[in-house]
Order: structure tokens, then C-alpha cells, then sequence
């Protein structure tokens, strides 16, 4: 199905989202406390069947974060952008592991990195940086006068 | 210590001792000889963590073969080596390693830094928070090779530097 | 007589394989759970060579930044650098010329060429035979020393720019190339000789590290890793980019799941690369190679996602841009990454000696998977 079919496939699904114009592939906007209940829905749901997470980001938008899952069906090729809104100062979101299994390390690349905490995470814990690494690296705020010399 | 005093209480000593400044020339010649045993025979460590690695299996390869020069078995255990070259970046978490690696090996022990990434941090100098900016902030580095990556040739000119290095002695 | 002074219990053994070990290809710190020989549980430890390249690129701009892709997955260098490229384009909206297309499908396959030729190589290595290196690598020089007339450099090749690449192509460039194809479809049938149908390869690959179709997609698997379990995943074929679209190769599957499936699928995928640069190395169009820019560039505020098939699998840039001259936010989509979470679960129940095997044909490149 096409973007517009897409859209209002998803808006029927998931009444509370919101969805951005312009970009490449459909986008949708939810909040953190719906994702628990979105994402079986989007894995499962008949004409859906988003089986493929290619890529997690997480953003720092100084006032708050986002979470961005960018899915595809391998059944019917069509690719959906999810993004969750998070709080900045207690960022929790649901996790999506037992959904998709490579969100594990995906979300534990996101704790480690942005400080994103996921709820239901079978092992959560930093990724690349040492146990004993003080504050998020990839936060826009992170000071760290020893290590890096800027430009 | 005078030579002539060892000589009291034992059978005399065939052949003549000349005292020289810095010790007997017997002595001299056979550091030499250890020497050049010890260029000609350096196992490297088998110690590659990004994309210098590369440039170093090729030289260990059959075009640009560093085996001509003594370098024939690449050890993998850092007990058997004699050299370890460092190619590829060393961040935080890897600097106890290679700290670690560096004192498990037996004396006399060589490092060749190869790359930038090893001589100062390379491209990864610049707002990075887990690179540390040269290998020689961990263990003492003898010969520095610069290029990203450098070519086989560069990596086999400072393998004959750090050769030279050691037949010319402890100074 | 003899007292029985009590029985022992047979535990868990706990061992660590790296960060310093030959057969981890890169710094892969593995903690593994052991029963006897039986694997328990595989757990990775990465982070050996995080190199902070996405905090990194936030400082850099935007002609800059494609480079450092280079030293992330270094085999398929000109491939990641064609991401980051055509990521920028796409956010700039600035079309490539026909010749600087064609010349980088050409260099793309030639790398894709020289990553499975050592990929070959050490895979073989790692399961006990030493030959196949030497071979491996006298036949990648070949290709290094292509790269090198044309873009001056042997392994990280600053080829690709913004628009097109960098310079044109050698004046040799064409003659050599068809020699090289002339030289290397001998080779493959040596390859194949000397590995392929050796029985104590073939031991030593079937039935080991199976992987399903749907832990594949689940696991994010992609390239050939996925593609020796059936699923159909070439970005080549499914979201054609640049001449792919007309261009006529197969995408190689096979259904077994096994290692030996995998290395089947990668020495077939030589094989098609060949055919690719066949059917193009005589049709490189004429004109620029490059499509005019400003020097400095600054994307609108926005944000785009670019994908390509490297060697490993499916390599994704994701650009967020606030419309300055540096990016606000760059995520790297790896291959390896993913490929590696579907180590353990391959791995379980097999000896310690299958673990190399299954790495081997995972092909990890750790830099990729840390970046």
C-alpha cells in the first residue's frame, strides 16, 4: 500500500498519533506511554506485519528526546517511521525486545549513549563504555574537559 | 673494577686483555654479535585493532613479505613475542589490554606505533570523549610510522629502523 | 580398598576469547559459558574500538564527515562513503552526472570483490588452513593497485564527494580492469578447488550455526549472512540506487541456513560482481564526473535516510539536519551490529571449534559494529 493508504491504515489503528508531512516515508508521532501497546499491534496486525526494525535512533533535542524506529515488512515493502516523544529529565519507554530481537542491543547502545532507560529490558547495561563511565556521551550537554580537546 | 685484579688466585688468562674505556673489546664484539642475532629474528605480536591491521596482513602477505627480514612467525600469545606493532586506534577500554599485553612479554621487547591513529590519535584527535591520543600515553613506543593507513613499504622501512635501532645498542 | 572420598560436580567454565585473539577479526571481547566443550552461552563485550564517530561528525561538516566512514567498516570503504554521499545529495537535491555514477558502481563492486577475497582468506585461515591467505592476497593487490593509480590510496579511498567523485578515472583504468577479470575468473574456479569441495571443510561448515528465515528478520540480519537462509534482502535489487536498476545480476540466495550455506552465497556473490563490472566497464558514459557544488555545504533542516548494500549487509545513514554547516545528528545504521546479536543464539549447543567457524562467516568487521 501506498503512503496515504498507509496513513490512514495507522491512524485507525493508533488514534493518538500524529503524523508529519514531507518526509520520504510515512512518519508517525506517539507518545511514550502508548508504545507498550503500539508496538505488538504494528508487529502483528493484519496489512502491517512490520517484521524488520532496521534502525533505532535516539535523538537529543536539548528539551527533550526521541526515539526513532524506522520498520519495514519484508511481506508487503512498505517502511514506517515511529518516533516517541521522551522526557529529558526521566526518559523511560517500554521495550521492544521481545517484539523485534535486535532491539536488544539496540536499546542498550541507547541506555548507554543518551541515558534511555527501558522498562522489561532482559539485561540492561552499558554497551561501549566502561561500568564505572559517568553521564551520557551523546547528550549535547555532556562536558568531558579530560578527554576531549576541541577543535 | 680493574681486569688484572680478577686474575689473582686463578690459572693466567690466555691471550691478551686491553683495557678500553667502557669495558673489554671481547665484551663489546659479543653485544655486537647478540645484537645482530636479536634484529634479525623479532616476532611481531599478532595485535591489529582497526583498519591498519589490514595494511599489516598485507605486508605479512606474499607481495610485500616481511619474513625476508626475520619476521617469519607472528605469535599470538604475547609470552613468544619480541615486537608488538601496534596498528589501529587505542580507545579507553583497550588501554588496560594492551598495558596488560606489554607487560607479559619477556624482555628485550620492541614497540613500533604504525599509523596515526597509534602516534598521536590520528583522525579521532577532535571531540572525541574514548580515543586516547597516542599509544605512547601506555607503554614506551620506539619507532612511530605515520600514514592512515601507512603503506606496506612504510610499515617494512621502520621494521629496518627499528633493526637498525637495535644493532647500534643500548645508548 | 579404596574409600570413595567423594564425587565432583562438572560446573560451568567461564573463558574469555579476545580482545586479543587471532581469530576475532578486530577487538570482539567474548565471555563464553562453557559445559565441557558444549557452548552454554555466548555473550559479546564490544566497545574495544568505540571511536565516537556519531558525536564526532557533529563537528565536522558536511564534505567531512563522509570520510571517517572510511575507517568504519574499512573493507567496503568506497561503499560507505557512497552512502554518505548520496545521503547529502539527496538533502541538497543535486543529481549525479551518468559517468560519476557508472565510476562508482564500478568502484563499489571492485570492492565488494576485494572485501569477500580477504573475507576468503581468512575465513580459511581461522578454520585451519593457512594457504588460502596468500592466495587471497595476491589477488587483492591486484585490485589495491587499481584503486591506487585512480584514487591514490590503497585501503581508505577519499574518492567519493557530494555530486560525483573526486577525479576522474585513469586513462589505464578500463585496460586494467579487464585484465583483472580476465586474471581473477581463473581464480574463482582455483578458490573453489582448493576450499570449496574439500571434505574436511565441508565437515566442518554443514549443519553448523543454523539460522531460521524468521530469527534472520527478527535479528535484523542482513546481506549474505540472511541471505544464506533464504531471505531476500539484496538493497541492490529491492530499492535499486544509482545504474543498479539496469543492470542484469541475481540476487544470491540459498535456503540451508548453515555456515556452509553462507560461504556458498558469498563465493556466488564474486561471482555476480564480476558479471557487473562486465557489463559496465565498456559503457562508461561520457561528460563530468562530478556535478557542480558550493564549496561549503549547508543542508536545509530536515532529515534523510540513505541505504546500500557493503559487503556485509545493509549499511544505513540517517541525517538530521537544523540547517547549519555541521550535522545536528548522524546515525550510522551498521550491519555487524545486528549480524553479531544473532551470534549467541547460532552458537548454543555447539563445540568451542563452531564458534570460529560461525564468526568466520558472519564476517565481522568490529570497527563497524563499535564505530
Amino acid at each position: 500500500m501506498d503512503k496515504a493508504e498507509l496513513k490512514t491504515k495507522i491512524a485507525e489503528l493508533l488514534p493518538a498519533a500524529t503524523f508529519e508531512d514531507g518526509a520520504e516515508w510515512t512518519t508517525a508521532g506517539i507518545d511514550a506511554a502508548d508504545w507498550a501497546e503500539a508496538a505488538p499491534k504494528l508487529r502483528s496486525s493484519e496489512g502491517l506485519d512490520f517484521d524488520y526494525m532496521f534502525c533505532m535512533t535516539a535523538v537529543d533535542w536539548k528539551t527533550h528526546l526521541t526515539m526513532v524506529y524506522h520498520l519495514t515488512s519484508t511481506v508487503h515493502r512498505q517502511v514506517l517511521v515511529v518516533k516517541v516523544k521522551l522526557d529529558r529529565q526521566h526518559p523511560v519507554l517500554a521495550t521492544a525486545s521481545h517484539i523485534w530481537r535486535t532491539a536488544e542491543f539496540h536499546e542498550r547502545e541507547a541506555y548507554d549513549l543518551m541515558g534511555v532507560e527501558f522498562t522489561g529490558h532482559p539485561d540492561l547495561r552499558r554497551l561501549f563504555m566502561t561500568e564505572e563511565w559517568a553521564g551520557w556521551p551523546l547528550r549535547k550537554d555532556y562536558e568531558d574537559p579530560v578527554n576531549m580537546i576541541k577543535l | 673494577m680493574d681486569v688484572d685484579q680478577l686474575n689473582t688466585g686463578n690459572k693466567p688468562f690466555p691471550g691478551d686483555v686491553h683495557p678500553t674505556a667502557g669495558g673489554g673489546i671481547l665484551v663489546t664484539k659479543l653485544d655486537e654479535v647478540i645484537n645482530w642475532a636479536r634484529s634479525n629474528s623479532l616476532w611481531p605480536l599478532v595485535f591489529g585493532t582497526s583498519c591498519c591491521a589490514i595494511e599489516m596482513m598485507s605486508t605479512a602477505a606474499a607481495k610485500y613479505d616481511w619474513s625476508r627480514f626475520g619476521f617469519e612467525v607472528a605469535r599470538a600469545t604475547p609470552r613468544q613475542a619480541d615486537v608488538i606493532i601496534i596498528a589501529g586506534t587505542i580507545v579507553n577500554k583497550m588501554a588496560p589490554v594492551l598495558k596488560r599485553l606489554y607487560d607479559q612479554m619477556a624482555d628485550p621487547k620492541y614497540v613500533i606505533a604504525m599509523g596515526a591513529c597509534a602516534t598521536s590519535g590520528g583522525p579521532f584527535f577532535y571531540n572525541t570523549y574514548s580515543v586516547v591520543k597516542g599509544a605512547d600515553h601506555v607503554i614506551p613506543v620506539d619507532v612511530y610510522v605515520a600514514g592512515c593507513p601507512p603503506r606496506p613499504e612504510a610499515l617494512l622501512h621502520a621494521l629496518i629502523t627499528l633493526q637498525e635501532k637495535i644493532r647500534k645498542g643500548r645508548e | 580398598m579404596i574409600e570413595e572420598i567423594g564425587t565432583t560436580e562438572l560446573g560451568d567454565l567461564v573463558i574469555n576469547v579476545g580482545p586479543q585473539h587471532p581469530s576475532t577479526h578486530g577487538v570482539l571481547h567474548l565471555v563464553i559459558t562453557l559445559n565441557g566443550e558444549t557452548i552454554r552461552k555466548v555473550e559479546p563485550h564490544l566497545g574495544y574500538i568505540h571511536r565516537s564517530i556519531e558525536k564526532m561528525c557533529e563537528s565536522l561538516s558536511y564534505r567531512q564527515f563522509i570520510y571517517v566512514t572510511s575507517r568504519m567498516d574499512y573493507l567496503s570503504s568506497h561503499i560507505n562513503n557512497h552512502a554518505c554521499a548520496m545521503c547529502v545529495e539527496k538533502g541538497l537535491q543535486v543529481e549525479v552526472p551518468p559517468r560519476g555514477r557508472v565510476i562508482r558502481v564500478l568502484m563499489d563492486e571492485l570492492t565488494r570483490l576485494a572485501s569477500h577475497q580477504l573475507w576468503w582468506g581468512a575465513m580459511a585461515m581461522d578454520v585451519g588452513a593457512l594457504t588460502p591467505f596468500f592466495h587471497a592476497f595476491r589477488e587483492r593487490e591486484a585490485i589495491n593497485d587499481i584503486m591506487e593509480e585512480t584514487c591514490g590510496a590503497r585501503l581508505t579511498m577519499n574518492y567519493m564527494v557530494p555530486g560525483g567523485v573526486m577525479a576522474d578515472i585513469h586513462p589505464d583504468f578500463q585496460k586494467r580492469v579487464k585484465e583483472f577479470i580476465r586474471f581473477f575468473r581463473t581464480k574463482i574456479d582455483e578458490y573453489d578447488e582448493l576450499v570449496t569441495g574439500n571434505i574436511i571443510f565441508k565437515n566442518r561448515m554443514e549443519g553448523v550455526g543454523c539460522l531460521s528465515a524468521e530469527d534472520a528478520v527478527s535479528f535484523g540480519c542482513t546481506g549474505p549472512t540472511a541471505r544464506g537462509s533464504g531471505v531476500s534482502c539484496d538493497v541492490r535489487k529491492l530499492y535499486p540506487y544509482e545504474v543498479y536498476g539496469n543492470l542484469a545480476f541475481e540476487e544470491v540466495k540459498e535456503t540451508a541456513g548453515d555456515c556452509y550455506a553462507r560461504y556458498l552465497v558469498r563465493m556466488q556473490e564474486m561471482r555476480q560482481s564480476l558479471s557487473i563490472i562486465e557489463q559496465l566497464i565498456d559503457n562508461i558514459p561520457e561528460g563530468d564526473f562530478q556535478a557542480k557544488t558550493k564549496a561549503v555545504l549547508k543542508l536545509p533542516k530536515g532529515e534523510w535516510y540513505t541505504r546500500v548494500e557493503t559487503a556485509r549487509g545493509e549499511f544505513g545513514v540517517y541525517i538530521i539536519s537544523e540547517g547549519g554547516m555541521t550535522p545536528y545528528r548522524i546515525k550510522f545504521r551498521s550491519p555487524g551490529f545486528s549480524n553479531l546479536s544473532a551470534l549467541d543464539h547460532m552458537a548454543r549447543g555447539h563445540k568451542i571449534g563452531d564458534l570460529v567457524a560461525i564468526m568466520g562467516t558472519l564476517d565481522l568487521v568490529i570497527p563497524d559494529i563499535d564505530r
